[in-house]
């Protein structure tokens, strides 16, 4: 998550602009520490051959310089400042809008035009201005991939807007930056770019309905588990669930389960799916991973947790 | 015609007489005493807000550490940034203003000596009533939500950070009653502070010595004169956003609440409007005692003085102005970001002048390198680090990427600590002699100067790097992968060497004002009033009112210059010198000082009662508790009103009418 | 010896700005109590003209409180509260040339208006109440109830206030001279309280 290793041209743009100003600040540094050091010991009391230091009360013309000088400084960074602020502030006319929601410690993005959303993982295509819709489903959140951009809020009841651009394909972390609650620390970002062909058959494969489980499988029996308890109330997995717990009014909601598998993380993306046993403890108990959690502790016994993950695995 | 009345019996209960003693301090109205007090209560919030971070950076030393809840984390971050910003920085300048103020202007007190004693006592209950959230607050998921196990007692702390953002600070998602601890308790602290700031502000226009003019005050009480505004002007702000969210919390109102047409972002903008000027509230103070400290032991006079008085006056009028750069990330408009970019810009202006006229104040002088002259240094030093970044963060695009990141916990802890609590120090260390009449030990003091140095850089010199490679703000944990375990170890060690700085200054502090060398009352050949009198300060202050003829006046009494500029000790200076003390002991007249007074104490008392009772409104003692406290305060206002400030004496008749004199009466 | 002056410790010179000390400051207090109510203002003007269609239930429409106000009515309490400035000079007017009694008899009188204000907001909030717009029925009511709410009781601090001088007028048979300046003091908040219910019945009641 290094913003000093910027990808993407708006992050090069503003990291050149950074460094640019860091560079006179190191400049500043030297002269005025320097300076300090300097006269702290050049003019220390070294006793009866030091003498009285002559009571000088000011400098005009000193002081109208190094007022001038620093205006000046200031004046000519301020100008590709302004630029910037307003052409990374709006999204360009044929750039790609994805919606981002924020949730206490998740983040959901939407895809409008498919008609589907996921969860955890931001899959982009390279090479593109993408525009990202962005409002709160809660409190205050904020959306942050160093390496592609700074960050900006999430905001309920209102429509912020990031603009990313990757050009090299790739994984690009990021976290929620803005303090929401208890697990704030653990709300955070996975965004994949892929080369454009990709990301148009990532798209095709999002908008199939869910993998259905072969009968009798331990798959079928997680998928029985899961329309049979709380988790329906929700989840949505497209084809399975008979209505969507987003599309309810003020309702609070999971991520999109339809296809789970095919993110590499979950749980504010947190969690790896590769890792052994993570999916197993996450749906145990998901308050002592992630404090505050909205999703329960339902006391499952390890028999459903099993086939609950192994359903949950199948979603490709 | 004209008939003037004789006042009545006045009080119920006898008035208090004691200038000694532990009632003594409870009553007092003398502003060296309740200077006093404030030092040593902020001090204590010190270790406390220091307690709090040590325990946060035990908790980020290693990733995915489960040394702290996610609660007990959320409660310690609030309550090291409310702590240190609100019961320590402010208080402990208080402390200064309190006991210096009329020192430097040659006053015998502040305009309204029981009134300076009620901005104490209200901090301290407020600062208490805050506390007790540890004990008696409440917390739990927000609505909705689940949690493997209740909070502690450590995480029943308020947990909404020090900014309180709503909605999160809302009565949906902190549910429980830390935050109504939170913002009660704030609401509470800035009262005490505003009434403050109008004490100073009518002692310094009303209450200087004859012949000390504005521009001969020195820069310590210019700071404080702007402080105190920009305290009456910024503390209505966040008062009315406190009842605002206090409102929503226990009311209905649906300010902050976006479910029902509220605004969370307007509560950010008022929390701003506040908390921009509030951290020049924080650094001023430090910066006017440097302004005394680096001429003193520079044998020169401040360079440049109308300029730095000017700039700092300019810094407090441009830091109503700059707020929005808190909220740059926010979604504000891009002419909003751009406005608040150039405004940031244009601060650095003031605030570059103050440190280039502070290096031509030590260039060219005679320096002595002692405690309180190294601290000072060190503020410029450091000051001008979180300056710099700060410049960098003025960069709006930029700040994009370090928002919300340690990159800024490095810029404030930079200005903050570097900054003002070096400051702080400096200044300890220098009117230690005539605090308490001896001297501190230099050893212990240089030692304290260099383990803090290390320390301080260690801890908050690696933030930066932090906060540029991903690691955001309020993060109770990070993942292994991030790669910064190893610099935040190192954190956690400079923090830990910073304890061992304060531990160093305790020993110093407690063992040298009991078994210090007695100090001469003018130990450093300095410059301004308050060394023309005994060490420690008697309590009437000045035997004599002073007269003033210029800036630096008691330097130039002792020093005249010759032709090269260099000043020479006059002739007379040892008589005169020799003077003021045999003066300064043996008052020539009488002189009357305020009596105390226990009313001010009892308005403290009566806050947290009012507190208490809006937060256990719902109890059946809660609203009967709120009452009885507001009564105790109306009352005690009531019979503070008609208690006069000095009891009448007999010796001479009663000058108490006559305008313009010093007799604050009935307040 | 000669440069430090020989003033006691009663008439000391100071460099002032000769206003008395009590005086100045109940000028700084009410400077910052402008920013207080500045920013209570601006609270309720960036509220009341924003759209909560979307925050009511389906079939509801939305209550703002311009739509509830009795202009007429609250005209005549602002009159009447106006009238008490007047009184208040009057008590002021009275202490000056020395009579005691008719200062009392004003300063009652400030405070009786100054209920009656209080009376007339108590049954128009009632009103309001009546009619479906509470503290929680959408911000723009949550701004204007905390507003007026404020200055009401910043009304009410001013009467108790004026019943203490009038009580310590009584009990000792007259106000000191000393004494007296609070009489002017309180009258400064009183002004103060009554400009700051212009501003809002202009603000709040009369511009659409």
């Amino acid at each position: 998550m290094d913003s000093l290793d910027p990808q993407g041209p708006i992050a090069k743009d503003i990291d050149g602009l950074f460094r640019l100003t860091l560079y006179i600040a190191t400049a500043i540094f030297i002269l005025v520490q320097g300076g300090l050091l300097y006269a702290a010991i050049r003019y220390r009391d070294r006793g009866e051959r030091t003498p009285e230091p002559k009571q000088i009360e000011g400098n005009a013309r000193l002081e109208v310089i190094w007022t001038v000088i620093p205006v000046l400084i200031l004046a000519s960074i301020a100008v590709p400042t302004v630029d910037r602020i307003f052409k990374y502030t709006s999204c360009s006319d044929d750039a790609l809008h994805i919606e981002v929601i924020g949730h206490q410690w998740w983040f959901e993005y939407g895809y409008p035009d498919e008609g589907f959303t996921t969860a955890n993982v931001l899959v982009m295509p390279t090479d593109t201005e993408v525009c990202l819709d962005m409002s709160s489903d809660d409190v205050l959140h904020n959306y942050w991939i160093p390496k592609l951009n700074g960050k900006r809020y999430l905001v309920p009841g209102q429509d912020t807007v990031l603009l990313l651009e990757a050009t090299e394909p790739g994984e690009y972390w990021g976290q929620c930056g803005e303090f929401c609650g208890l697990s704030h620390a653990k709300m955070r970002a996975r965004v994949i770019a892929m080369a454009p062909d990709d990301y148009a058959g990532w798209l095709a494969e999002q908008q199939q309905v869910a993998v259905m489980p072969a009968e009798g499988s331990l798959e079928q029996a997680g998928l029985d588990l899961f329309l049979g308890g709380q988790c329906v109330s929700c989840h949505n997995i497209s084809g399975v669930t008979a209505a969507n717990p987003a599309l309810v009014d003020g309702a609070i909601y999971g991520p999109d389960l339809t296809h789970f598998a095919s993110r590499s993380v979950f749980a504010g993306a947190v969690l790896n799916l590769d890792d052994p046993g993570a999916l197993e403890e996450w749906i145990d108990n998901p308050p002592l991973i992630k404090p505050g959690s909205f999703m329960p502790n339902i006391d499952l016994t390890q028999q459903e947790i099993e086939a609950l993950a192994a359903y949950l695995r199948s979603l490709d | 015609m004209a008939t003037t009345a004789t006042p009545g019996s006045r009080t119920i209960f006898r008035r208090p007489a004691s200038h000694t003693g532990f009632w003594s301090w409870i009553t007092t109205a003398d502003h060296k005493k309740i200077g006093i007090m404030y030092g040593y209560t902020a001090f204590t919030f010190f270790i406390l807000g220091g307690l709090e971070a040590l325990l946060l950076r035990i908790q980020l030393s290693q990733p995915d550490s489960a040394f702290l809840s996610a609660a007990e984390y959320n409660a310690m971050f609030t309550m090291h940034g409310t702590t240190m910003i609100f019961l320590f920085v402010m208080p402990v300048s208080a402390a200064f203003f309190n006991y210096l103020l009329p020192l430097m202007i040659g006053a015998r007190d502040v305009a309204f000596p029981r009134m300076n004693a009620v901005s104490f006592w209200i901090f301290l209950f407020g600062g208490i009533f805050l506390y007790t959230s540890f004990l008696f607050g409440t917390t739990g998921p927000p609505a909705g939500g689940n949690l493997a196990e209740a909070a502690s007692r450590l995480g029943s702390g308020p947990n909404g950070g020090w900014f309180g953002y709503a909605p999160n600070s809302g009565i949906r998602f902190s549910t429980g009653t830390v935050m109504d601890y939170w913002s009660i308790g704030l609401q509470i602290l800035g009262l005490a502070s505003l009434i403050s700031s109008i004490n100073f502000i009518v002692t310094v226009f009303n209450m200087r010595a004859k012949g000390m003019k504005l521009l001969r005050m020195p820069v310590f009480v210019w700071m404080t004169t702007v402080v105190a505004f920009l305290l009456l002007f910024s503390l209505p702000i966040i008062a009315v956003a406190l009842f605002m969210i206090t409102f929503d919390r226990s009311f209905g109102t649906l300010f902050f609440d976006p479910s029902m047409g509220g605004d969370p972002v307007l509560w950010q903008h008022f929390f701003w409007l506040f908390g921009h000027p509030e951290v020049y509230i924080l650094i001023l103070p430090a910066m006017g005692i440097v302004s005394e400290v680096l001429p003193t032991f520079s044998r020169k006079p401040l360079f440049g003085y109308p300029a730095v008085v000017f700039a700092g006056a300019a810094i407090g009028f441009m830091g109503f102005g700059v707020w929005a750069h808190h909220m740059f990330s926010s979604g504000v408009t891009p002419i909003t970001q751009a406005a608040f970019g150039l405004s940031t810009m244009a601060i650095a202006i003031p605030t570059g002048i103050k440190i280039f006229n502070w290096i031509g104040t030590v260039w060219g002088g005679k320096i002595k390198l002692n405690t309180p002259m190294l601290f000072s240094i060190g503020f410029v030093g450091m000051f001008v680090i979180g300056g710099l970044s700060g410049v960098t963060h003025s960069i709006v695009p930029a700040d994009w990427q370090q928002t919300d990141t340690y990159y800024i916990v490095a810029h404030f802890h930079y200005v903050l600590f570097g900054g003002a609590i070096f400051g702080l120090f400096s200044g300890l260390y220098y009117w230690f002699p005539k605090l308490t009449g001896r001297m501190y030990s230099e050893a212990l003091g240089k030692l304290h100067f260099w383990v803090f140095f290390i320390g301080f850089n260690l801890t908050f010199g690696p933030m930066h790097w932090l906060g540029l490679n991903g690691m955001v703000r309020r993060t109770w944990v990070y993942a292994e992968e991030t790669g910064l375990g190893p610099w935040n170890m190192a954190v956690t060690v400079g923090a830990f060497i910073i304890a061992l700085g304060v531990l160093v200054f305790m020993a110093n502090w407690s063992w040298s004002k009991r078994n210090g060398p007695i100090a001469p009352f003018d130990p450093w050949d300095a410059r301004t009033l308050e060394w023309t009198m005994p060490s420690p300060t008697p309590e009437y202050n000045f035997a004599v009112n002073p007269v003033v003829t210029a800036l630096d006046d008691f330097w130039h009494k002792k020093y005249t210059e010759d032709s090269d500029g260099r000043p020479v000790r006059r002739p007379e200076a040892t008589a005169l010198v020799a003077e003021l003390e045999e003066v300064g002991l043996n008052p020539p007249a009488p002189i009357h000082l305020p009596n105390p007074s226990y009313y001010p104490f009892l308005v403290g008392l009566g806050m947290p009662m009012i507190g208490y009772g809006v937060i256990y409104r719902g109890a059946a003692w809660g609203i009967p508790l709120g009452i009885v406290g507001a009564l105790i305060i109306v009352g005690s206002f009531i019979g503070w009103g008609v208690e006069p400030l000095e009891e009448p004496h007999e010796e001479h008749e009663d000058h108490s009418d006559e305008p313009g004199t010093d007799h604050g009466e009935d307040a | 010896m000669a440069d430090i002056a020989h003033a006691d410790g009663h008439h000391d010179v100071h460099e002032s700005t000769g206003i008395d000390n009590r005086k100045l400051g109940m000028w700084v207090f009410l400077s910052s109590e402008f920013m207080f109510f500045g920013a209570l203002i601006s609270n309720y003007m960036l509220f009341k003209g924003r759209d909560y269609s979307a925050f009511v239930p389906a079939g509801q429409s939305v209550i703002l409180p311009r739509e509830l106000y009795d202009i007429p009515f609250t005209s005549v309490s602002s009159f009447v509260l106006l009238m008490s400035s007047l009184t208040m000079v009057l008590a002021h007017d009275a202490l000056v040339s020395g009579d005691q009694n008719r200062t009392r008899i004003w300063l009652a009188a400030t405070g009786l208006l100054g209920s009656v204000f209080i009376g007339g907001q108590v049954f128009e909030f009632t009103e309001f109440v009546q009619q479906g717009m509470t503290l929680s029925t959408n911000p723009a009511a949550s701004a204007f109830f905390v507003l007026t709410g404020f200055h009401g009781a910043h009304v009410f601090l001013g009467i108790l206030m004026l019943l203490s001088l009038y009580g310590i007028s009584r009990r000792q048979g007259g106000l000191t001279e000393s004494q007296g300046l609070n009489v002017e003091l309180v009258g400064l908040y009183w002004h103060f309280v009554d400009i700051i219910w212009i501003v809002i019945f202009t603000i709040v009641y009369l511009i659409p």
